[in-house]
């Protein structure tokens, strides 16, 4: 019974707290108290489902009551457990922090019903094990994604959302042809279903190479992988601060997700080209990220480059494809969605706060806001990587794992891009809090306690997932476990003779 | 189509269009569109048709009054909030595959039962009509609530 309904609810709860908000018209308050108790429910049934799978394994639900390979299939295995836990909880906190600075007109054109649509499509494109159902819910996601960017209307969001839209829709038809070859080749749409099929296979997969191309460009476009990142850094810089909190810490993740279950499931047999052409492109990632992250003052840009920089690291773990590899990508994959809204809603608070988005003119901020300045220290450590805080252990796993398979230069630049990511943040820090005093009396009388608990909330979130992370490590073993023992994930098919 | 004329530099447009051709033949035809959507409708379960392409013939339908008239007789002819119907075409959407959970079976379960109707005979009851029903409502209002806002924003 359980494992009928509970897969299900990390999907269904916001998508009805949408229903039951358009149901109650434009009235913020009451979007405020339903959007926060949905957070809540969803926080709750995305442990419950930890705990689940960490007792009794993947639990899976076939939709309809079809037979497994031919029905849609929802699979939670560890993996996509933690993954609903850590989304619910940004979710929480930035339905927290919209209160106060999204504003009272977009919270009457159901910029909360938008949320909870986009989270369901998240949970979804997590949690479901059929390769087209992910792609249903990747369009549910962008489609939500498409209204929160240009809500408002505002130039910059309107001519951004654009781009973003045209290139997402691009993207979303390269899905759709690259599922009719997957399709054609292998004739099943059941992700693990496929890998059963691939496994058994004796013959000649060139085809899997170019299809790993294929899906490889659109989920590069969704991730911000090097050379497809181009629209990223614009899009992201427009809409409002909430907005982008989301955006930044949920949807390139999915993208990362989908490329490190494509890899992992289907493309096993050419892997000296596969992984390797990941592998490359998530180091010109890297390095581009950086190049943006160190050459821009504004410092909305520089944590928007950061992502950049974040999504190669957790490539270049998933081009590993080994233990070690796969555990560090996905400590870091959680770590970077916790850390990334932490520092974006910091961000937020101080661009709120002063009206100013160039680091450069701030200055002295730390007498006025000593517990904000010193917990974005700690962020901006975290975010580098400095041990007791998570982003520690996904890096130690990843340079471990590449230089076990002698990737010398991609572990380099890995350690190397910890002090650009370093520097880069400290350096809004150190101008923003210290130095010279700026004219205090430029800044704006706003209301910004919920900002400020919704952020340091965040950044305690981060600093317990480090302290915490030697005892989560069981859990973080059998989440990597089912990608580089793919095997592990496709068991929960029934024996087909 | 008042607005259209004025932007092609008619100044004096009257109140309301006498299109005589064009009204007439639209209240006829609406009915054997929305006749056509309700049959697509109702053949979706074993033949090509469904919600979907049901909603979209409906929209269809009333947009060609949208055309032939103006809004404000659309208004007054079909006197509904087009966001209250998306509201519950998602609740019937969405609710009823829920349904299933009482039942303990999956999501999207299908139940289906046949009973003994005098005039029909035998008829075949789904909750697959329900989920449609949903479907139905959400793409018809939504593919209208389109259009409409669309022709408002040069007035």
């Amino acid at each position: 019974m359980t494992t009928n309904i509970l897969p299900l609810l990390p999907i269904m709860i916001p998508f009805f707290a949408g229903i039951i908000m358009l149901f109650t018209g434009q009235r913020p308050l009451v979007h405020r108290v339903i959007a926060t108790i949905s957070s809540l429910l969803i926080i709750i049934s995305a442990i419950w489902l930890v705990v689940l799978v960490h007792r009794n394994g993947t639990i899976a639900t076939f939709l309809g009551d079809w037979a497994p390979p031919f029905g849609i299939s929802v699979v939670i295995d560890m993996a996509a457990a933690l993954l609903l836990l850590t989304t619910a909880i940004i979710t929480l906190f930035t339905v927290i922090y919209s209160f106060q600075s999204i504003g009272v007109e977009r919270e009457k054109f159901y910029y909360y019903v938008m949320v909870m649509f986009m989270i369901s499509g998240v949970n979804g494109a997590f949690s479901t094990g059929d390769i087209f159902n992910m792609f249903v819910f990747f369009e549910v996601f962008l489609l939500a994604s498409y209204v929160l960017i240009t809500l408002g209307g505002t130039k910059i969001q309107l001519q951004e959302g654009f781009k973003y839209i045209l290139v997402n829709m691009i993207s979303s038809n390269f899905f759709v042809l690259a599922l009719a070859y997957l399709y054609s080749v292998t004739g099943s749409l059941n992700m693990a279903d496929i890998h059963t099929k691939l496994e058994g296979f004796e013959g000649d997969y060139s085809i899997m190479s170019l299809l790993a191309v294929v899906f490889l460009f659109v989920f590069a476009t969704k991730a911000g992988v090097f050379p497809l990142y181009f629209w990223l850094p614009g899009s992201y810089y427009a809409p409002p601060m909430p907005v982008l909190v989301l955006f930044g810490a949920l949807l390139t993740k999915v993208g990362i997700y989908a490329i490190a279950r494509t890899y992992s499931l289907f493309f096993i047999d050419n892997v000296e080209f596969t992984h390797q052409m990941l592998l490359l492109l998530a180091l010109a990632t890297i390095i581009m990220g950086s190049i943006g992250a160190l050459s821009y003052a504004d410092m909305k840009r520089i944590i928007i480059y950061n992502i950049l920089i974040a999504v190669g690291i957790i490539l270049v773990g998933v081009a590993m494809m080994d233990k070690a590899g796969m555990l560090g990508a996905f400590y870091y994959l959680i770590h970077d969605m916790i850390i990334k809204a932490a520092l974006f809603m910091l961000v937020g608070f101080l661009i709120y706060r002063t009206g100013e988005t160039n680091a450069e003119r701030l200055g002295g901020l730390i007498k006025i806001h000593p517990i904000t300045g010193w917990m974005f220290f700690i962020a901006a450590l975290s975010l580098a990587g400095v041990p007791p805080l998570p982003g520690f252990y996904g890096k130690l796993f990843i340079v471990q794992s590449t230089f076990a398979n002698d990737n010398y230069i991609a572990g380099i630049l890995v350690l190397i891009s910890s002090l650009v990511v370093l520097y880069s943040v400290i350096r809004i820090f150190i101008s923003a809090f210290w130095g010279e005093d700026m004219d205090f009396s430029r800044l704006k009388p706003v209301k910004s306690d919920k900002l400020l608990f919704a952020s340091i909330a965040m950044v305690i979130v981060s600093v317990a997932f480090g302290l915490a992370a030697d005892a989560l490590y069981p859990m973080f073993e059998m989440a990597a476990q089912s990608f580089y023992d793919p095997a592990s994930y496709s068991n929960y098919l029934p024996e087909v003779e | 189509m008042k607005n259209t004329l004025k932007k092609a530099g008619y100044n004096k447009v009257q109140k309301q269009m006498n299109d005589v051709f064009l009204q007439f033949t639209a209240k006829l035809v609406f009915f054997i569109v929305i006749m056509f959507s309700f049959n697509l409708f109702f053949a979706g379960h074993y033949t090509p048709g469904g919600g979907f392409v049901g909603g979209l013939l409906a929209a269809a339908a009333l947009i060609l009054l949208l055309i032939a008239y103006d809004r404000k007789t659309l208004e007054s002819m079909v006197p509904i909030d087009f966001r209250l119907v998306i509201t519950i075409g998602l609740v019937f959407a969405a609710g009823i595959p829920t349904l299933s959970f009482l039942f303990g079976t999956p999501f999207f379960t299908h139940q289906h039962t046949y009973v003994e109707i005098p005039v029909f005979g035998e008829v075949a009851l789904h909750s697959a009509v329900l989920f449609d029903i949903g479907v139905f409502l959400t793409v018809a209002a939504t593919a209208l609530l389109i259009i409409v806002l669309v022709g408002e924003a040069d007035e």
